[in-house]
């Protein structure tokens, strides 16, 4: 624990800070461009400048490790010259073009240079400017205006594994870009737009939208994925804006991946602000009694049997509940939230939940990753194995599809041929696994959504306990969802025998009359056969254009809304803006319909609806924890299929009626389309 | 150097020839086994030698390939060091230096000669591609001053005529003799060194 | 004079050719392993106590240097790189090595591996010196087949590689940390300090970089000893050095002379004097182009080493005399250092990449008077802004010309800028 003074101050910090660092714990701000804290240390634009005692020259105090008995000094008339001298340098070439620029307001170099440069430049010269570059439909690039920090390279090529980025030229001619023409292919570009403390690189989408002080910021949970991503929604009169990443050390760090950020604009089209019903084949706006009425129509008296519910891949669990709820009241058991037909069962959560928790893998020295594409499937959960890659002394491997997943993972085989091999310690991989003190896998939908997924998964199970997985204080066993409102399914017990496969099958059948899909559009909706579709939902998406009766909800940036992220993580989202047109939050719609059912629910207030929901499982009682379960047995042995295993999400930017509806995601299909074939989503 | 503009004489694609490619064993053997990046600017100007003098961009992306590296480290390289052409250049790339030494000397008076005698500015070629003209840094011949660099050989002690005599015999296809163009032999005094005339064994 | 049994090069004017028979026979690879024998703290302190500064331009202690190389270094390798970029305007001594000498090289590389433990070398010569390469690797070549590098070189035991590397045209490649990036295949951009080669340098491993002319002097300091290489010089300023005297002298040349000997006497004893008469020199630029310019009156007293030339505000540098006799217009020659400054900026941080290009501008201003006369300041206080704020040292290289300029030719800036005001006065009337 070094000893040194700063500013006069004695302070004794942690070995291994760095000077800047050390200034920080006690409260000195030190200016910074290029320095970031999860990024390595460039020191490249010496703003961050101190006088150092005995050092012939002053010294980046990013740069420089805290080193015991060092005086430093960063209140000196000296300091201030050099912090002007360079605030001056960073500006001459830098365009006078604040007032249209999308930075303006939240720009490092604005604020900066109010609080550390002089009040005019003495530069007479031209200034330089630098042709412009593309970066695909997410980042727009103002490259002029570029202070050459790096932050955006550093990003690309540690965090995100996806070196594209880079300084070509040199000197004053040096350039900040991708050198050739191309959209970048990282799912996590968008991050870029944060680093960079200027306006370079800006949201192409958020273009000329609003200046930041007149936003309203409200701290959300984001549902493009099961990740659950700490988000802040900015918005504008009834308008989502933009969406920004939040911190959460636990699950996102400060990152969130494309669509997070870019699909909000699918919020503003397609979306169902008016209940409809199907009248002569066609669907006609309508009021709310008149469509509560024709569901009443078909549901009174019918026979529990003959009715059942699908709840959908962005569902919240409220509306869930009280879908839940409401089938039963009806007679019905057949409710279930798995539409991609997981073989995951709910008898225990240890078997449906990321159990290391997205930090904790951070833990881990080797990795098994089963049926998954990470990078497209959850590219914060990959970002994370890559950083716990980077920092050496782990091992992983895939069975699956061969992709690059931005950090060194060998693939082991295809399909159930190579886990067998492995369950039986036959595979080299399985000396890995046996040596490493904290092994983990993660198991895909991929390897899960099969007829055999239920032998995978018990298949799984037993590689788990055979190598150390599940210990007093480890548990290496993690299922990766895809879809934001599965785990909050499963908790809420929201299965039933035979699956959503199974409801369908009845409805081509003939055998269910009333069919209820809360936003459920990842189905077949031409095998529903003659049934009655009451569809509840956001979005003109499949579920809605084979409905007969439309109820329109509200979107997650629309309501308070609790989801289970991937690890069993219980947030919530709040709301940011009003529903559209007569749009209601979801529970409220379905509480509402069973009024006019004859079975009412129970519950009046959100705190009414999550007591229930605490009454169902007691889980939802946590806040933001990642609870896993006890471990115990889940899974079915079983006759394995020796097919490959192929991940559900085959295009990373559409893969729900939100960023299906969006403009953005669509012209990211098709600039990476255009890019030619090996740069969809992941490099194969 | 740093702009990726010549677009239009782009090939598709770019292989090491059999010649080339039996040197890289010679290159690799060099840097330790993982640091296979260290052959990067060797394979650059072997790659440039086979491609006419300049670099394709399917050439670095060939390097890329073969380093294992992004492709985009590769252009980091290329742009930044002047010796990489990512255009076509001349057959024969004169590139005079006008660094103080040199311009103390009178480069001022070869550059201009160059000119007028090839007919084309500064970061030309001539039509017929046999010569590019261009300024270049401090070569360190100082002591040779005022001097050029013309492909891989320095021609130093110039002055307007012998530099006129260079360019005449490259255009008749006679290659002219490299070195000081007066009576020096290196970088001892002209009119012979006034030391080391007898050295011996001094160690 | 220095005598010519005192010369360590004894053919750098390349008379008797480069190969390893005329090498043999001025008496290189001479006992070679004897000294190895001796062990690396024998070297370390021979080399120390000769007194020997880096020839590189920055003059620190070779044999300090050395001894800063850690002895245990859990495993990894050590490297000794050779800085052969040689590209300071003015300099031309290290191309003189490389083409006339290159065997002194390479028994020097040998040496100074033995003394820091290290297991190859890798010498980094900039790219335009292509035939001056050949020389080299043909020179490497015949040592390797006579045994004296590789394996077990000079029957020492030791097992010693030398390699060499071309660059491809950047002057900041001779700034160590960025020779080693260039080295690992990456653009020269020099590295943060801490941490220093000596403990993470060439692929993170232990690393000394060395001038050429500091390796290639070491086997004739360990053969006649340090004693005799101190005889030479003043007290911190010993031994002999290679000194290239260019520009507006009568006979230009390459000369290797004892440390300490007066400017006037190396100009007109070894360059045949100033063009026109001592009485027409202007000013010198004596330590390569990164070196402030030295008035007339300063030259006639000045002794050409580090404290001699610093004592007057400038360096020793890389020992490059530039001379300019009365007919220089020293703005334009100060502008075209600055042109090359912002050339050679890697572009990595703020103060050198954008501050290069703005003083560069301005001293293009300055040539013709265009600018105003509170603009000679301002342009002082930008070179103060740069100076010591950058990565590497060239920001530094960049602003000392101009603070010389300015510091000896003020009149003549602001007698140019007042004659092109009246000149346009003049014209408007």
């Amino acid at each position: 624990m070094p000893k040194l003074t700063i500013d006069g101050i004695e302070i004794e910090v942690d070995n291994g800070l760095t000077v800047l660092q050390a200034c920080e714990q006690i409260g000195i701000e030190i200016p910074r461009f290029c320095y970031h804290e999860r990024l390595t240390v460039a020191g490249n634009c010496r703003m961050c400048l101190v006088e150092m005692e005995r050092a012939p020259k002053p010294v980046a105090s990013c740069a420089m490790p805290v080193g015991e008995g060092m005086v430093i000094t960063t209140n000196s008339p000296a300091v201030k010259k050099m912090r002007q001298g360079v605030m001056e340098l960073l500006l001459i070439n830098h365009p006078l073009d604040c007032p249209i620029c999308d930075q303006g307001g939240e720009c490092d170099l604005q604020d900066q240079a109010v609080g550390y440069g002089m009040d005019r430049s003495r530069f007479m010269e031209n200034k330089r400017s630098v042709k412009n570059k593309t970066f695909g439909p997410l980042i727009k690039a103002m490259m002029t205006r570029c202070i050459h920090c790096t932050r955006c390279v550093r990003f690309s090529s540690e965090i995100a594994g996806v070196p594209e980025m880079g300084t070509t030229g040199r000197g004053e001619h040096m350039e900040v870009g991708t050198y050739i023409k191309k959209a970048l292919t990282s799912e996590l570009s968008g991050n870029m737009i944060d680093l960079c403390p200027v306006g370079a690189l800006t949201s192409n989408p958020y273009a000329f939208d609003t200046r930041p002080w007149e936003l309203k910021k409200t701290e959300s949970v984001d549902v493009m994925d099961a990740v659950g991503s700490a988000i802040r929604v900015d918005t504008k009169g009834g308008e989502v804006m933009r969406i920004l990443p939040r911190l959460n050390e636990d699950v996102n760090e400060e990152w969130v991946s494309d669509k997070t950020r870019f699909a909000c604009d699918g919020l503003k089209s397609q979306r169902l602000d008016s209940p409809y019903v199907r009248r002569n084949g066609k669907l006609i706006k309508t009021s709310w009694n008149d469509a509560f009425a024709a569901i009443s129509e078909k549901i009174k008296g019918i026979d529990g049997s003959r009715f059942a519910s699908i709840t959908g891949d962005l569902a919240c669990a409220e509306s869930m509940t009280a879908l839940k709820d409401l089938t039963a009241s009806i007679g019905s058991t057949k409710i279930d939230c798995r539409q991609d037909g997981t073989k995951l069962d709910n008898r225990n959560r240890a078997g449906y939940v990321f159990n290391t928790t997205i930090s904790g893998i951070e833990n881990s020295d080797a990795c098994l990753i089963i049926g998954a594409n990470i990078r497209r499937e959850a590219p914060i959960v990959n970002a994370r194995l890559r950083k716990r890659y980077l920092t050496g002394g782990f091992e992983a491997g895939m069975i699956g599809e061969k992709v690059d997943l931005t950090f060194s993972c060998e693939n082991l085989g295809s399909g159930t041929d190579t886990l067998c091999e492995i369950a039986d310690g036959k595979h080299k991989f399985a000396k890995v696994l046996k040596k490493a003190k904290k092994p983990m896998l993660i198991l895909g939908q991929g390897a899960l959504t099969r007829p055999d997924g239920s032998a995978v998964l018990a298949m799984a199970r037993a590689i788990a306990e055979k190598y150390g997985m599940i210990t007093d204080d480890w548990n290496g066993f993690n299922v990766l969802h895809t879809a934001a409102a599965r785990v909050g399914g499963l908790d809420l017990g929201i299965t039933c025998e035979g699956g959503v496969a199974s409801i369908v099958d009845e409805c081509s059948a003939g055998k269910i009359d009333v069919i209820y899909l809360l936003g459920a559009d990842e189905i077949d909706t031409n095998k529903l056969g003659k049934a009655f579709v009451i569809y509840q939902g956001h979005h003109g998406d499949a579920g809605a254009h084979r409905a007969d009766v439309i109820l329109p909800g509200a979107a997650y940036t629309e309501k308070n809304a609790t989801y289970v992220n991937t690890e069993g993580r219980v947030q919530k989202t709040q709301l940011a803006v009003f529903p559209v047109g007569e749009a209601r939050e979801d529970w409220t719609i379905i509480r509402a319909l069973s009024d006019v059912l004859g079975h009412k629910l129970p519950y009046d207030t959100l705190l009414e609806v999550r007591s229930r929901m605490v009454e169902i499982n007691a889980v939802f009682k946590s806040d933001d924890q990642a609870t896993g379960g006890v471990w115990g047995k889940f899974g079915t042995k079983g006759e394995l299929e020796s097919s490959a295993f192929v991940s559900p999400i085959l295009n990373f930017h559409m893969t729900d009626p939100i960023s299906r509806s969006s403009e953005t995601m669509a012209q990211c299909t098709e600039a990476l389309f255009d890019e030619g074939k090996r740069n969809i989503g992941t490099n194969g | 150097m740093s702009s990726d503009s010549s677009k239009a004489m782009q090939p598709e694609t770019f292989e090491f020839s059999a010649k080339n490619q039996k040197k890289f064993n010679t290159i690799f053997a060099k840097y330790p086994k993982g640091r296979e990046a260290s052959a990067m600017m060797p394979l650059l100007d072997l790659a440039q030698r086979q491609h006419d003098g300049w670099l394709p961009r399917a050439a670095m992306d060939h390097i890329a390939d073969i380093l294992n590296l992004a492709p985009i480290r590769v252009y980091e390289v290329a742009t930044f060091y002047t010796m990489y052409n990512l255009a076509p250049v001349g057959k024969n790339h004169i590139q005079v230096c006008t660094n103080l030494p040199c311009w103390l000397r009178g480069s001022d008076k070869i550059m201009s000669v160059c000119k007028e005698k090839l007919g084309i500015e500064l970061g030309d070629t001539t039509n017929d591609g046999k010569f590019t003209l261009s300024e270049v840094e401090c070569l360190c011949a100082c002591v040779n001053a005022p001097m050029m660099q013309i492909n891989d050989d320095f021609y130093e002690d110039l002055d307007e005529d012998s530099t006129v005599a260079i360019l005449e015999s490259i255009k008749s296809g006679v290659k002219p003799t490299p070195g000081p163009q007066n009576s020096r032999k290196g970088g001892e005094p002209e009119g012979g060194a006034k030391t080391l005339r007898d050295s011996k064994e001094a160690n | 004079m220095l005598k010519d049994s005192d010369r360590i090069f004894q053919n750098i004017y390349g008379f008797k050719g480069s190969g390893l028979k005329t090498a043999k026979s001025i008496g290189d690879w001479k006992n070679t392993k004897k000294y190895i024998a001796k062990g690396r703290d024998w070297i370390v302190d021979e080399i120390k106590n000769s007194g020997l500064r880096g020839r590189g331009g920055a003059g620190f202690s070779t044999g300090m240097k050395w001894s800063f190389m850690p002895k245990e270094t859990g495993g990894r390798p050590v490297y000794l790189t050779i800085n052969a970029d040689e590209g300071e305007p003015g300099t031309c001594k290290d191309r003189e090595i490389l083409r006339n000498e290159p065997h002194k090289l390479i028994e020097g590389a040998l040496l100074a591996a033995a003394a820091v433990g290290a297991c190859a070398a890798y010498i980094y010569v900039r790219g335009e010196f292509f035939r001056e390469g050949e020389v080299l690797q043909r020179a490497i070549d015949e040592a390797y087949a006579a045994g004296l590098i590789g394996k077990n070189s000079c029957g020492s035991g030791i097992d010693f590689d030398v390699h060499m590397q071309m660059g491809a045209g950047a002057y900041i490649c001779g700034e160590e940390s960025a020779l080693i990036e260039s080295l690992e295949g990456k653009p020269g951009q020099p590295r943060l300090k801490p941490p220093f080669p000596a403990n993470v340098g060439l692929y993170g491993c232990p690393t000394t970089v060395n001038n050429v002319e500091s390796i290639a002097v070491v086997p004739t300091i360990l053969r006649r000893g340090a004693k005799w290489f101190s005889s030479f010089g003043r007290e911190n300023n010993l031994g002999t050095k290679l000194f290239c005297i260019s520009g507006h002298v009568n006979n230009p040349c390459i000369v290797e002379e004892t440390m300490g000997i007066t400017m006037r006497d190396l100009i007109d004893t070894h360059a045949g004097g100033v063009r026109g008469g001592w009485d027409n020199l202007l000013a010198v630029i004596p330590g390569g182009a990164s070196v402030p310019m030295m008035p007339k009156n300063l030259c006639e007293e000045a002794i050409m080493d580090y404290d001699g030339l610093r004592e007057h505000g400038s360096g020793l540098g890389t020992g490059a005399v530039m001379v300019m006799d009365r007919s220089t217009d020293l703005i334009k020659a100060i502008a075209r250092l600055s042109k090359f400054y912002a050339h050679e900026s890697c572009g990595q941080c703020t103060p050198c990449r954008e501050g290069t290009g703005w003083m560069s501008r301005m001293m293009e201003r300055m040539v013709t008077g265009d600018m105003a006369i509170d603009e000679i300041d301002m342009l002082q206080d930008v070179t103060k802004q740069i100076e010591g704020h950058t990565i590497c040292a060239l920001g530094d290289a960049a602003a000392w010309p101009i603070q010389g300029l300015i510091r000896h030719f003020r009149p003549e800036i602001e007698r140019r800028i007042n004659d092109r005001a009246s000149r346009l006065s003049g014209q408007a009337a």
